[in-house]
C-alpha cells in the first residue's frame, strides 16, 4: 500500500495532466483548474518544510558550535526580525517605507548589490587565466568571446563590421548548439515524465 | 620567472586593482557612448508604441536587487513609456525578493504621471512556483491571486472587470534573471498563444536567440546594453529625461565598455605571454 498508493497518483494525475492538454472539454477545464489550485497549495507546505528545515539546521550548528556557526545565529535573527515586520502589521508592511521595505531597500539591496559587483573583480580575473589559445577549439571559444566583448566597444568604422559578426555568432551557431541543447532537454524531461507515470522510476518515493 | 611568464601569470590582485581603478575613473569622468540599437530591442520599443490608450500591458517581474543594474533600468523605462502613452499595466512576480523590485518601480512612476492603484495598474503580488502561477494564470488571474499585493479582492479592482486571463491583455513582457522566463515561453507563449517579449541579464541573452527566430517571443532586451538602447529609443522620444537622471543604463555603459576593454586587454597580455613563453622554451 506504501507503494501502490503513491504511484496510482502519481499515474493517474500524470495521465490526466497529459490527456486534458488535448481534450478541449468543459469538464476537463474544471479539474484543471481546480487541480492547479491544489498544486499551489501544496506548494506553499513545501515553503513552510523548507522555513522549518533552515529553521532547525541553524538551530543544529549552533547548537554544535560547528565552524562558521555565527553565521547561522543571524541568519536566525534575519529570518526572526524579517518575518515579525513583515506579518506586522498585516499587509500594510509590504508599502514603501514601512520597516520591512526599509530593511529591504536599505540592507538587502546593498548586500546583493555589493555581493554581485564583486563578481566583475572575479570575472575579469579568470578570464584573464582560462582564455588562452591553446588548442583550435579553445581558440574559436576566445575568438567568439572578444567578438562578443568588443560589440559593446565603440571602435568607429570597424564597429559595424563587428556587429555583424557579434549577430552572426548569436544567431547561427549560438542558436544552433542551443536549440540542440532545448530538443535534448525536452525529449529527456519527456521520458523522465513518462518513467515516473510507468512507475519505472520511483526515486522520488524515497530509498525503498 | 621570465617577463613572458609574468605576462601570463599576473597576480589576480593586480587585476582587480586596475579593474577597480577604471570602474571609479570611468564613474567620475563620464562620456557617451555610442549605441547601436538591435533589431530584437527596437521591436519590442515598437510595440508598446503601437499600444492605444486604455490598452493592458503585463509584466512579469521576475528579478532580485542582485540583478537590479541590468534589469530595473528597462523596468523603470517600459513603465514610463507605457504610462505616458496611458497604456494600463498589470504587474506580477514571481522571484521571491522581487516584490520590493515592482514596488520600488511602481510607487515611484505611478506618482510621477498621477497613475491610480486598480484603475490605471494593478500589482498582483507575488507567488511561489512559476510554472504553476503561469499555468493558473492562463486560466484566470485569481486562482493563483484572488487579492493583489496590497490585499484588495481582484473583483473590487475597476481595471481587472474586464480581465479574467492572457486572453484580455495585449502583451506580457518579462523581465527576469532566472529560469522562469522558460515558463513564460512554455506555458503562457506555447499553451496560451499570449504575445511575449523578454529582458534578461547580459548572460542569459545567448540562451534565448533560438525563441527569438522561432517568433516565440516578439522581442529581446539583453542585459544593460539592452536597457540602455532601450533607454536610448526612449530619451529620443522624450518619454524619459536625461535631467531627470533616468538613463541609468545609458550613463552606466561607458563603465561597462572600459572594464570590457580592460578585460579584453588582460587576455591579450596573457596570450602574448603564452606565446611567447612557448616560443622561446621550443
Amino acid at each position: 500500500m506504501r507503494k501502490t498508493l503513491p504511484f496510482a497518483i502519481v499515474t493517474g494525475v500524470g495521465f490526466f495532466m497529459l490527456v486534458q492538454y488535448f481534450v478541449p472539454r468543459e469538464e476537463f477545464e474544471i479539474i484543471y483548474e481546480w487541480s492547479l489550485d491544489w498544486i499551489i497549495v501544496i506548494g506553499c507546505f513545501a515553503m513552510l518544510l523548507g522555513l522549518w528545515s533552515l529553521t532547525m539546521a541553524s538551530i543544529h550548528k549552533v547548537q554544535r558550535k560547528t565552524p562558521g556557526w555565527g553565521y547561522s545565529v543571524i541568519a536566525l535573527i534575519g529570518l526572526i526580525f524579517m518575518l515579525i515586520v513583515g506579518l506586522y502589521p498585516g499587509q500594510a508592511s509590504l508599502v514603501k517605507g514601512s520597516i520591512f521595505m526599509l530593511f529591504f531597500e536599505y540592507i538587502y539591496i546593498p548586500i546583493q548589490a555589493t555581493m554581485f559587483s564583486l563578481l566583475a573583480f572575479y570575472i575579469a580575473s579568470a578570464a584573464y587565466r582560462a582564455f588562452r589559445a591553446r588548442t583550435i577549439l579553445a581558440t574559436i571559444l576566445l575568438v567568439s568571446a572578444l567578438i562578443i566583448m568588443l560589440r559593446l566597444v565603440p571602435l568607429g568604422p570597424l564597429s559595424s563590421v563587428n556587429q555583424w559578426l557579434a549577430n552572426f555568432i548569436l544567431t547561427v551557431p549560438n542558436m544552433a548548439a542551443k536549440r540542440a541543447f532545448w530538443i535534448g532537454v525536452g525529449l529527456g524531461a519527456t521520458a523522465t515524465a513518462l518513467k515516473i507515470m510507468l512507475g519505472i522510476e520511483r526515486t522520488y518515493m524515497g530509498r525503498d | 620567472m621570465s617577463f613572458y611568464e609574468q605576462m601570463m601569470n599576473l597576480d589576480r590582485r593586480w587585476v582587480y586593482l586596475i579593474i577597480g581603478i577604471v570602474v571609479v575613473i570611468t564613474a567620475i569622468v563620464p562620456f557617451d557612448v555610442p549605441l547601436y540599437v538591435t533589431p530584437e530591442v527596437q521591436s519590442v520599443y515598437d510595440f508598446v508604441e503601437s499600444l492605444n490608450s486604455g490598452d493592458i500591458l503585463m509584466i512579469g517581474v521576475d528579478y532580485a536587487p542582485e540583478a537590479m543594474a541590468e534589469l530595473h533600468p528597462m523596468m523603470y523605462a517600459i513603465t514610463r513609456q507605457a504610462f505616458k502613452r496611458d497604456v494600463k499595466l498589470l504587474l506580477c512576480c514571481l522571484h521571491q525578493n522581487g516584490p520590493g523590485m515592482v514596488e520600488q518601480v511602481i510607487s515611484q512612476v505611478s506618482k510621477e504621471y498621477n497613475k491610480v492603484n486598480g484603475m490605471d495598474y494593478v500589482y498582483l503580488g507575488y507567488k511561489p512556483y512559476p510554472a504553476i502561477t503561469i499555468l493558473a494564470m492562463g486560466q484566470n488571474f485569481r486562482i493563483p491571486f484572488p487579492e493583489d499585493y496590497y490585499g484588495t479582492p481582484l473583483d473590487s479592482l475597476t481595471m481587472m472587470r474586464s480581465i479574467t486571463n492572457y486572453d484580455n491583455v495585449r502583451a506580457i513582457l518579462n523581465i527576469s534573471a532566472g529560469s522562469s522566463t522558460e515558463y513564460w515561453i512554455n506555458y503562457a507563449n506555447g499553451r496560451y498563444n499570449a504575445l511575449l517579449a523578454i529582458g534578461v541579464t547580459g548572460v542569459m541573452t545567448s540562451d534565448y536567440y533560438p525563441f527569438l527566430q522561432s517568433r516565440q517571443i516578439f522581442g529581446l532586451i539583453g542585459g544593460m546594453k539592452g536597457a540602455a538602447e532601450y533607454e536610448y529609443l526612449a530619451e529620443k522620444d522624450g518619454y524619459i529625461s536625461k535631467k531627470k537622471d533616468q538613463l541609468s543604463a545609458y550613463k552606466s555603459m561607458p563603465i561597462q565598455t572600459t572594464t570590457h576593454v580592460v578585460v579584453i586587454l588582460f587576455i591579450v597580455i596573457g596570450n602574448i605571454g603564452y606565446f611567447m613563453s612557448k616560443k622561446k622554451n621550443s
